[in-house]
């Protein structure tokens, strides 16, 4: 076991430090949340500046035109970066974490030189249609229908939580193409652009009260067999290829940034005072948020495993299930000791002028969307128990 | 950075354990209860796997291993929740004659000021006791306190018998400045080491009976109210584990970080998941798990009596509070 970095990773971290501080005071000032298309020109320049320098895809190989970095150089990279409070991927999260690694593995060197260039230079936005109202966590029960009709696949149906819909370019698409096959076998992934005709995007506001996410309605819309990736059919392995292109990073930058959480937390504490005494005086509030801290260590340590075993393997450990259930635990005691700081302050969403409560604010709400998004925690502890521990599955529900 | 075990330290990882499971099986470890003192044959066949003078220098008749191998090393003592004090025998190696070897059993108390009664373990066994204090380690007056101790009759867990002392005893300081806090940081992340492994162990006794445990015509493992149980249960023990890890490493070479941070949220985080996953393992076996025979109330039990040394979880939170 060890964690000091190697001569050339701490040449690495030198190099992006000194990159990231040169390159960070010149970036415009962050759009406002609620203004999509501003967000997409601030995300996409980030991604060209990224791409200028030699850092795009650092984690996609370099035959597709990535840095080809290790799992240990993305994690310094990521540290870094969010050391220094850089932009994250924001709306290109599907191009650059999900459908572009797909692409990587599965799609054909026609369609990768179509779509991965782009993707990293920050030209194209993708967002994800596979969740739909009545698929959820039961995604592979999807009912999007695609009929082929000559060279084209003629689709209808609904997606729902798509992100960043409505300034994408492109879509990565679940569909149905064999109705009477056994669900997981029926489904084909296809790439959708965006202005095809008989897409309809209707935001959808979440309970930040802004429209982070999408329904996107599909009618008989028209895509070419050729944006096909991988056979028909096949279209739930595609989908599965990529988790295994999460080396356990995902949530380095959400870790840091919570770490800073709590230390703003105390820093807001010491400024309240109540009954004669600060809030920070509460022997309560300092033992939970000292254990959320040990929390957050621990995760660091458990991030810093998963990303060794990922490099010795090649393939992402069961870690990243344990990960996500622990950290959105921690988000959700986060929350709650947030609230009962702020007190009377939660009637405000906002910032109380010199009271910096918005972000806090922002985490209550964020903790409700973790213990869903990207597999319930339900859904997580299923697979930790039958895949980690080898517990039987509950037998499918039958009417009688 | 590679923080997987090495293959030496993977190979002494299989090693303890294979000689735990062939030498200290739960009823040699249950033993403890009726004899009412350790196995002394036990504790030098323990000795010489090297267990006690692990981290010695070899010409000192040492192993000459690091914190992280003996964190792996604990981790299996907790995994079979061998009784004693292991840790500061470990930790009185090369400061006390006979601990290495495993000729003396070297008993701790933590020097902490408060009102509360003063409780010594496992005193019948001990060769010498020692004290761990703000000032350092002292040596305290092994005969005087057998003379004052009143034994408890009940004591909370079987395998940790217990005396009360009037007062906390006196003792000549023996080891001070920063050999004294390397002593109490060891102590703390071998401690924490030993609590993920009884974390560990309820995660296998706990899902080894919810595959066997038949109810409504089926294993108790395959409903899902019993195993996001289990799922919780392992995501605590191993959260626990790498904090562990991390604490020991960062103890072997502290240019890899905030040292004090990374030992404080072992022993927080370790902690919790003994006593969640101890609580756990109680609550799957059910009926029986409410029972002397099952060993889930041992791990408990354990998991209560480690809180309290080198610091509770709390004790330990509020300074990293303090730290923000």
């Amino acid at each position: 076991m060890d964690l000091r970095d190697s001569p050339s990773d701490a040449a690495f971290r030198r190099e992006v430090g000194e990159w990231l501080d040169a390159t960070l005071p010149s970036l415009p000032p962050k759009p406002p949340m609620d203004d999509f298309e501003a967000r997409r020109r601030y995300d996409t320049h980030w991604q060209r500046t990224l791409f200028d320098a030699g850092y795009a895809g650092i984690n996609w190989p370099a035959e597709h035109g990535g840095r080809g970095a290790t799992a240990t150089e993305q994690l310094i990279f990521l540290e870094e970066s969010e050391r220094r409070r850089a932009p994250y991927v924001g709306s290109n999260f599907v191009g650059l974490l999900h459908a572009g690694p797909t692409l990587i593995a599965e799609a054909s060197p026609r369609q990768q030189a179509a779509h991965l260039p782009p993707i990293l230079r920050g030209e194209h936005v993708w967002c994800q249609g596979f969740s739909e109202p009545a698929a959820g966590s039961d995604l592979a029960s999807l009912r999007t229908r695609a009929v082929r009709d000559g060279d084209e696949y003629v689709v209808s149906g609904q997606k729902i939580w798509t992100s960043f819909a409505q300034i994408a370019d492109f879509c990565e698409l679940l569909v149905r193409t064999d109705p009477d096959a056994p669900k997981h076998r029926g489904i084909t992934w296809l790439i959708m652009s965006m202005d095809t005709p008989g897409i309809e995007v209707r935001p959808l506001r979440t309970v930040h009260g802004s429209p982070e996410f999408s329904e996107v309605f599909l009618d008989e819309v028209r895509i070419p067999v050729g944006n096909r990736v991988g056979a028909e059919n096949d279209g739930w392995r595609v989908a599965m290829v990529t988790f295994s292109f999460e080396r356990g990073t995902a949530f380095v930058s959400e870790l840091l940034g919570t770490r800073r959480l709590v230390a703003d937390l105390k820093a807001l504490a010491t400024t309240i005072t109540r009954r004669g005494a600060t809030a920070w005086d509460d022997s309560g509030l300092r033992s939970d948020l000292g254990h959320l801290d040990a929390e957050l260590e621990a995760l660091w340590a458990l991030t810093k495993r998963n990303v060794s075993q990922a490099q010795r393997t090649g393939v992402p450990g069961v870690g990243g299930s344990v990960f996500k259930l622990s950290y959105t635990e921690l988000r959700h005691r986060l929350a709650d000791v947030s609230r009962r700081l702020l007190d009377r302050m939660v009637l405000s969403h906002d910032d109380l002028g010199e009271w910096p409560t918005g972000d806090h604010m922002h985490g209550l709400f964020h903790a409700l969307a973790m213990s869903v998004a990207a597999g319930t925690s339900q859904i997580q502890r299923n697979i930790v128990a039958e895949r980690i521990l080898g517990l039987p599955k509950e037998p499918p529900w039958t009417s009688s | 950075m590679d923080f997987e075990l090495s293959d030496d330290q993977q190979a002494l990882s299989d090693g303890v354990r294979a000689f735990l499971d062939g030498r200290l099986d739960m009823a040699g470890v249950r033993a403890y209860e009726t004899a009412g003192s350790l196995d002394r044959d036990r504790w030098q066949e323990m000795a010489g796997t090297g267990i006690f003078g692990l981290r010695l220098a070899e010409v000192d008749g040492g192993v000459g291993l690091g914190v992280a191998d003996a964190a792996l090393v604990f981790e299996e003592l907790g995994r079979h929740l061998v009784a004693g004090p292991l840790v500061a025998t470990h930790l009185a190696a090369g400061s006390f004659p006979g601990a290495a070897d495993g000729s003396a059993i070297v008993g701790l108390v933590d020097d902490v000021e408060d009102s509360t009664p003063v409780l010594v373990e496992h005193l019948d066994s001990l060769d010498l006791l020692v004290l761990c204090g703000p000032d350092g380690v002292r040596l305290a007056d092994l005969d005087a306190v057998r003379g004052a101790a009143m034994p408890i009759e009940h004591p909370t867990d079987p395998l940790t018998p217990v005396h009360r002392m009037p007062a906390m005893p006196a003792g000549d300081v023996v080891i001070s400045g920063d050999e004294a806090v390397d002593f109490a940081m060891a102590g703390t992340t071998l401690t924490a080491a030993f609590q993920a492994g009884l974390a560990l162990r309820a995660v296998e006794l706990s899902v080894a009976y919810a595959k066997e445990r038949i109810q409504f015509d089926r294993p108790i493992g395959g409903f899902q109210a019993v195993k996001h149980l289990l799922a919780d249960m392992l995501v605590a023990a191993e959260v626990a584990r790498v904090a562990v890890y991390s604490a020991a490493v960062h103890l072997d070479d502290p240019s890899v970080g905030d040292v004090d941070r990374a030992v404080r949220a072992a022993k927080v985080v370790a902690g919790e998941a003994a006593v969640k996953c101890g609580k756990t393992a109680i609550q799957v076996h059910g009926g029986m798990g409410f029972t002397w025979e099952v060993d889930a109330h041992l791990l408990l039990k354990r998991a209560w009596v480690l809180d309290t040394h080198f610091g509770t979880a709390d004790h330990h939170a509020l300074a990293l509070a303090d730290a923000l």
